[in-house]
């Protein structure tokens, strides 16, 4: 069985290593031929990206009993209970909703931001270390036939609150 | 929204493969941003350096290993105890030359490729797993042993194992000793 540790490390490593400042601006001479190819979009996309492909992959993974939701308040808890067990061992502390399809979901102590720091050092830089959390979210939601937007928000680390928009056709 | 203890395998299931996958997503994306297979194994090899460097801190905590008197026995102990508490296989070890400063890891499996069925089209000089390489090579480095680590052969690559060659290089402390006369 794989140990979660390698998780947070990679996560930390592709959070240092994906994160280019330089593509955030006009892509010029200067950026190398290798990453041109980025465009305009930024890091925290591309780290949105992967996390997207992964939550997909794991939604695929799930045992089709899991996916028997009677309603879409059913798959947030489930999100929040079994795939964040899953994923960082601990569910989510609170899930709130305006009954129309924006949920709230709060995690007092997010555990790739405890290892960041605590309070409001290093807020700046919260946003790095959530946007693969807000894709896999989005990507598991997406194999679960639920088209959504993700966005997360840090007040003082380490928590923080993930929010879910679903798109309606 | 209380569910019955049994769920927790799937808990394994998902937590096994969510490093596995988000490893192979992230191949993908240097794949996209990297032209040459070159450029994207020395990126896993970069990586993996940061990895192993912390990883060891992690290791040495929870593994009570002794101190170490020969390559051999690092070798061994990289072979049956950190790949088994991170990855859950135990290479065989073979030395390969009578310096006893080379050594191989052959892998019989391999987690990190469960996924993957052949390497992408038009990459087939892509060492995949090479994130490996670095994580043992930063390891190492920060117990002093500075290590040559790259893959000898690769299943991927049609050879018949995987096989990871580790040549331990002058231990970086020498200098020091070399001083103190």
């Amino acid at each position: 069985m794989v140990d979660a540790v390698l998780f947070e490390l990679l996560h930390t490593e592709m959070v240092a290593e994906l994160w280019a400042p330089d593509s955030d601006l006009d892509p010029g001479p200067g950026v190398s031929a290798g990453r041109g190819g980025r465009g305009q979009r930024t890091s925290l996309q591309v780290l949105e990206g992967v996390g997207f492909r992964v939550g997909q992959a794991l939604g695929e993974r799930l045992p089709r009993e899991m996916l028997a939701f009677r309603e879409e308040l059913d798959v947030l808890k489930f999100l929040c209970k079994d795939l964040w067990g899953a994923v960082f061992q601990k569910q989510m502390d609170s899930l709130r909703t305006n009954h129309q399809g924006t949920y709230i979901l709060q995690d007092s102590s997010f555990p790739l931001l405890v290892h960041v720091g605590s309070g409001l050092q290093y807020l700046e830089e919260a946003p790095k270390f959530l946007a693969f959390t807000c894709g896999l979210l989005r990507g598991t939601l997406s194999t679960l036939g639920i088209k959504s937007l993700v966005s997360a928000s840090v007040a003082a680390l380490p928590a923080c609150k993930f929010q879910v928009v679903i798109e309606r056709s | 929204m209380s569910r019955p203890a049994p769920r927790k395998p799937e808990y394994h299931k998902i937590n096994k493969d969510l490093f596995v996958l988000t490893y192979g997503a992230l191949v993908a994306q240097l794949c996209k941003d990297y032209e040459k297979d070159e450029d994207v194994n020395a990126y896993l090899d970069k990586m993996g350096y940061g990895i192993g460097t912390r990883l060891v801190e992690d290791f040495l905590a929870r593994s009570c290993v002794g101190r170490c008197h020969s390559y051999s026995e690092i070798t061994d102990i990289i072979a049956q105890v950190a790949f088994k508490m991170y990855l859950g296989i135990t290479p065989s070890v073979t030395c390969n030359n009578s310096s006893r400063n080379e050594f191989s890891l052959i892998l019989d499996k391999n987690p990190l490729v469960e996924f993957v069925e052949e390497l992408p089209a038009g990459r087939s000089s892509l060492c995949y797993c090479n994130l490996l390489c670095g994580i043992i090579r930063g390891a190492l480095e920060m117990v002093h042993l500075a290590a040559d680590v790259t893959f000898l052969q690769d299943r991927l690559k049609g050879d018949s194992v995987t096989e990871i060659g580790i040549t331990f290089l002058k231990k970086l402390d020498e200098k020091k000793y070399r001083r103190k006369k």
